[in-house]
């Protein structure tokens, strides 16, 4: 039976666009006045046209920031998506040890941001934490608040602790939907744990990683607490990553006016890659079904 | 709306977007999208292709500001261009 077409249910969502226009596009659009102004302060603006935005996209500063944060997410996800498959494939299937691991793998997810950044800052420290005063008493040199390499290495480990476990999680969840019978027709044609992995468990993970991939990414692409909390953008700029640059510009120097176009370029680079992960994801669930 | 520090030019793109996405409802509502693939080998709707014009218009005009630096209207030709060829090819 055809379903009749029935327009009217649109102004169900009403309420919702109010909301949605309220928190975001209200603001948003506020943004975009911003941009194009500066202001001294008092709620009075100065028309400067696309100053800011030339000025930006002329700055080594910003793009800096965007190089650092690329970096950045480049290489977490390099780490986490193998090591949460790895994870993943290596966790129980049966018996009581799935809940425990299960359990054990939430935890790190449970904790808040501000609190892991500080649990990190602590441990990192070479007087009273642990991680920092053990390398010091096996004579390795390491400082996260000096040296720009031991700061990268600390954000990194710190951002693969907290997240590993939801690529994990979520390629488990892809692997427990695997049926038996794949793997039993693999036995039968006696097909070696590399070609399991490669023909059966990968491309049916694939629904998920994709998902992972993409909460990862842009969950790095927008981190600020965490590195904020452990090394405050520094030492020097050395992890001042794009949104730690934008609240200094924004509430540390109050430049209202480059820090909305500075944003609205941000803005502009998460919809497209979002745009892209959204489509790729899409395509991918049309060809599986 | 003094808060908000509107000017003309904001004013007059905001207005463009939103009698943009006017008009394509209406076109959505009487002339019923079907999704087609094109080059991008993705099945767009037309709706699809409005936001991929609208995006690739943000970045054309970013990459003219920072690449050419001068002439900024000459980059909305280019847009212009730009989503004739999103609407017949993609």
């Amino acid at each position: 039976m055809d379903k009749t077409p029935n327009q009217k249910a649109w102004f169900l969502v009403l309420p919702v666009l109010v909301l949605v226009a309220f928190s975001a596009v209200i603001p948003l659009m506020t943004v975009v006045n911003y941009s194009v102004q500066d202001t001294f302060g008092g709620n009075q603006f100065f028309w400067a046209g696309l100053e800011w935005f030339d000025e930006l996209l002329h700055s080594e500063r910003m793009w800096d920031a965007l190089g650092r944060q690329l970096l950045f997410s480049a290489i977490i996800l390099a780490i986490e998506v193998p090591l949460g498959i790895l994870v993943a494939l290596n966790m129980p299937k049966k018996g009581v040890w799935v809940s425990v691991c299960l359990v054990l793998m939430s935890l790190p997810l449970l904790i808040p941001w501000n609190v892991v950044g500080t649990i990190w800052q602590i441990f990192g420290r070479v007087d009273i934490g642990l991680l920092g005063h053990t390398l010091a008493a096996l004579g390795i040199e390491y400082n996260y608040t000096q040296n720009t390499l031991d700061a990268w290495i600390t954000v990194i480990v710190m951002d693969v602790w907290h997240w590993t476990s939801l690529v994990a999680l979520l390629a488990y969840a892809g692997l427990q939907s695997i049926p038996d019978a794949y793997y039993q027709a693999a036995k039968i044609d006696q097909a070696s744990r590399w070609k399991v992995f490669r023909y059966i468990e990968l491309p049916k993970m694939m629904g998920v990683l994709m998902i992972a991939i993409l909460l990862r990414f842009m969950d790095s692409f927008m981190i600020y607490t965490e590195p904020f909390v452990v090394t405050g953008g520094g030492p020097g700029n050395a992890t001042t990553f794009l949104s730690i640059d934008l609240v200094k510009m924004a509430l540390g120097q109050f430049d209202l006016g480059p820090a909305a176009a500075f944003s609205i370029m941000y803005f502009l680079v998460i919809l497209l890659i979002s745009w892209v992960f959204y489509t790729v994801m899409t395509n991918l669930d049309k060809k599986g079904s | 709306m003094d808060w908000m520090a509107w000017t003309w030019p904001t004013a007059a793109f905001f207005g463009v977007i939103a009698l943009l996405l006017i008009t394509f409802t209406i076109l959505a509502i009487k002339f019923p999208e079907t999704p087609r693939t094109g080059i991008l080998r993705i099945e767009t709707t037309r709706g699809d292709r409005l936001f991929i014009t609208l995006l690739g218009s943000a970045f054309i005009n970013l990459a003219w500001l920072g690449l050419v630096g001068a002439n900024q209207p000459y980059a909305l030709i280019l847009c212009l261009v730009y989503a004739a060829a999103v609407f017949r090819w993609v």
